[in-house]
C-alpha cells in the first residue's frame, strides 16, 4: 500500500485507471457468492451506475471497482478459495482495482483477525475483531461522524466487526466508542456497517466517485 | 431501546440480519461437533436443537425448546450465527432464548405448539424471529406480528421436498398475483388472505415480501436446494437432511455448493457425486393428518 503520510484528512486520491481502461461504460462489480448483493446493486442503480454480479474470476475483467457485500465472512471466504476468487480479487486489487468491503467484506479485507483462522483477502493493513460488537441482540443503528462527510451518516451495524488496530496507509474515517468502523487506503474502502440497508446513497457515491474515480 | 446512544432491536437491524444470510444454508445441529462441521462446510448459520425433525417424528411426545446448556455449548463452538427454536405461542421460551442471546428465534411448527390460537408477539422482542408459512396470507400475518424473516414450512423430517415446493409456489404465486391487481382488488384480496392491508399493498407495489424468504422442510439433496433457489428462495434451511445422511460433512459441503451455484447445472451435478446414503424419505400419503407438522400455526 502506497502513501502513508500522517494526514488526518482523507486524501482525494483518484485510483489509477490505466490498467483497467476498457471500452464501454464503467461498471462496478458486486461479489455475488453470498450475502446482501441485491441491496448494493439497487443503490448503484439509483446512482446511475451499471453493476455486474461477480461469481467467477472472469467477471472481474474490466471492472472499475468491486464491492464485497455483507454476509457471513467464513462462508464467502470458503467459496472464494474454492472458486479462485480469493486470488482473483487480490490480483484485481494489486493492479489498482478499487475495492469496498461492507461488514463481512471489511473482515475479508483485513490482513489479520483476532479470532479463529479463516481465509482473508488481506487488502488492508489492519487487525479485525469479527462480531466485535457482540451477538445479534446488540446489533444497532447509530448516527456517525464520517471524515469527509458534511452531515452524519446512519450506520446500521449487524453483528459488526471493528478494526482493533490499523497500520500505516490506513486512514480512519469513522469510529464508534473509539473503535474503527470506517477506513480507507489508496484503493480500498471498508465500513463495518451497511450503507446498502439505508436510503442514503452518499457512501456508494463516495466509493464510485472518490475511490473508483468515475 | 437504546444502549450507549445506540438504537438496538429496530426492524431494520432485525430484518437486515436475515439479508446477510441470503444465498446461504442454515443447518440443524444437535451438538457442538455438528456445529463445527456445519461451519467448516460453509453454513451461514446453525439451528441448535436437541433432536432433528426426523427424530422428533420417530420419538413422538411433546417437543420443546432445547436445553440452554446445549445451546450455549454450540454458541461457544462456532463464530457463525446460532438460531434456536421456540414453540408456537410460547413467549417465555422466546424470552429464555433472548436471554441466552441466540441470534435468531425460529417460532417453529416442528416443536409442539404451546398456544392453539396465538403466535408470539414478536415486536416485543429485541431478537429477531423467523416463522414458517404455507402461503402468502400466513407469511404476511407472521410479518404483521413482527417476524423479520419467513421460511416455507414444508414437511420437516420427511426428506421429501414436495411440501416445500408447494409452499414456495403458493407464496411466490400469491405475490405475483398481487402485482397485477388494481387498488380496489387489493382490499378484497387482503380479506381473502386474512393479511394486513398495508402489507398486502407493500407486496403489490414491490413484487416481493418485505423480509427475506427462505425455504425449509424436507430438503435432502443438493438438487433439492438448487430447485428451491430456482423457485425463488433467498436461501435454504436443511434440517434432518444433513446429519441423518451417510456422510454429513460431505453432504453439507455439497448442499452449500449447490445453493451458491443454483443456476449452474454442471456445478450441481458435480456437487451431487458420490455423497453416500441420502436420508430415508417419507411419502406424504403415508403420513396421517396428525403427523403433518405444516398444519400447525394459524
Amino acid at each position: 500500500m502506497a502513501g502513508n503520510e500522517e494526514t488526518t484528512q482523507p486524501r482525494r486520491v483518484t485510483a489509477r485507471k490505466s490498467d483497467r481502461e476498457t471500452e464501454g461504460p464503467k461498471k462496478i462489480g458486486v461479489l455475488a457468492l453470498q450475502g446482501d448483493v441485491r441491496e448494493h446493486v439497487e443503490i448503484l442503480k439509483k446512482l446511475g451506475v451499471e453493476s455486474v454480479e461477480v461469481r467467477d474470476v472472469e467477471d472481474l475483467t474490466g471492472l472499475a471497482g468491486l464491492i464485497v457485500p455483507g454476509g457471513e465472512s467464513t462462508t464467502i471466504g470458503k467459496i472464494m478459495v474454492e472458486s479462485g476468487l480469493l486470488d482473483g480479487v487480490r490480483s484485481f486489487f494489486y493492479k489498482g482495482g478499487p475495492v469496498w468491503g461492507t461488514c463481512a467484506g471489511m473482515v475479508l479485507a483485513a490482513s489479520a483477525t483476532t479470532g479463529t483462522r479463516q481465509p482473508l483477502l488481506g487488502l488492508m493493513n489492519a487487525l479485525v475483531e469479527r462480531n466485535g460488537f457482540g451477538r445479534q441482540v446488540h446489533s444497532f443503528e447509530k448516527e456517525l461522524e464520517i471524515e469527509g462527510f458534511e452531515e452524519p451518516f446512519v450506520g446500521v451495524f449487524i453483528r459488526a466487526p471493528f478494526f482493533e488496530d490499523v497500520g500505516p496507509g490506513v486512514e480512519v474515517m469513522g469510529k464508534v466508542d473509539g473503535r474503527v468502523v470506517a477506513a480507507r487506503g489508496e484503493n480500498i474502502l471498508v465500513t463495518a456497517f451497511h450503507p446498502e440497508l439505508t436510503d442514503d446513497i452518499r457512501f456508494h457515491e463516495y466509493f464510485v466517485r472518490e475511490v473508483c474515480g468515475l | 431501546m437504546t444502549d450507549n446512544g445506540q438504537l438496538t432491536g429496530t426492524f431494520r437491524v432485525k430484518s437486515g440480519m436475515a439479508q446477510m444470510l441470503k444465498g446461504g444454508v442454515i443447518m440443524d445441529v444437535v451438538n457442538a461437533e455438528q456445529a463445527r462441521i456445519a461451519e467448516e462446510a460453509g453454513a451461514v448459520a446453525v439451528m441448535a436443537l436437541e433432536r432433528v425433525p426426523a427424530d422428533i417424528r420417530a420419538d413422538g411426545g411433546v417437543a420443546r425448546m432445547s436445553d440452554p446448556e446445549m445451546i450455549v455449548g454450540i454458541q461457544e463452538a462456532v463464530g457463525i450465527p446460532v438460531m434456536a427454536k421456540a414453540r408456537i405461542g410460547h413467549f417465555v421460551e422466546a424470552q429464555v432464548l433472548e436471554a441466552l442471546e441466540v441470534d435468531y428465534i425460529d417460532e417453529s411448527e416442528v416443536l409442539t405448539p404451546a398456544d392453539e390460537a396465538h403466535h408470539i408477539d414478536k415486536q416485543a422482542f429485541g431478537v429477531p424471529f423467523v416463522c414458517g408459512a404455507t402461503n402468502l396470507g400466513e407469511a404476511l400475518r407472521r410479518i404483521g406480528e413482527g417476524a423479520a424473516m419467513i421460511r416455507s414450512k414444508g414437511e420437516a423430517g420427511t426428506g421429501n421436498v414436495v411440501e416445500a415446493v408447494r409452499h414456495m409456489r403458493a407464496i411466490t404465486g400469491g405475490i405475483r398475483k398481487l402485482t397485477v391487481m388494481s387498488k380496489e382488488e387489493l382490499m378484497a384480496e387482503a380479506k381473502e388472505l386474512r393479511a394486513p392491508y398495508d402489507l398486502v399493498k407493500w407486496v403489490a407495489e414491490n413484487g416481493r415480501l418485505p423480509v427475506v424468504l427462505f425455504t425449509a422442510g424436507g430438503l435432502a439433496t443438493p438438487a433439492d436446494a438448487a430447485l428451491m433457489m430456482q423457485l425463488g428462495a433467498d436461501g435454504v434451511f436443511v434440517g434432518s437432511g444433513i446429519f441423518k445422511s451417510g456422510d454429513p460433512a460431505r453432504r453439507a459441503d455439497a448442499i452449500v455448493k449447490a445453493t451458491t451455484n443454483f443456476r449452474d447445472a454442471r456445478a450441481v451435478a458435480e456437487a451431487s457425486k458420490g455423497l453416500g446414503e441420502t436420508m430415508v424419505g417419507r411419502e406424504m400419503g403415508d403420513l396421517s393428518e396428525g403427523e403433518k407438522l405444516a398444519t400447525r400455526g394459524w
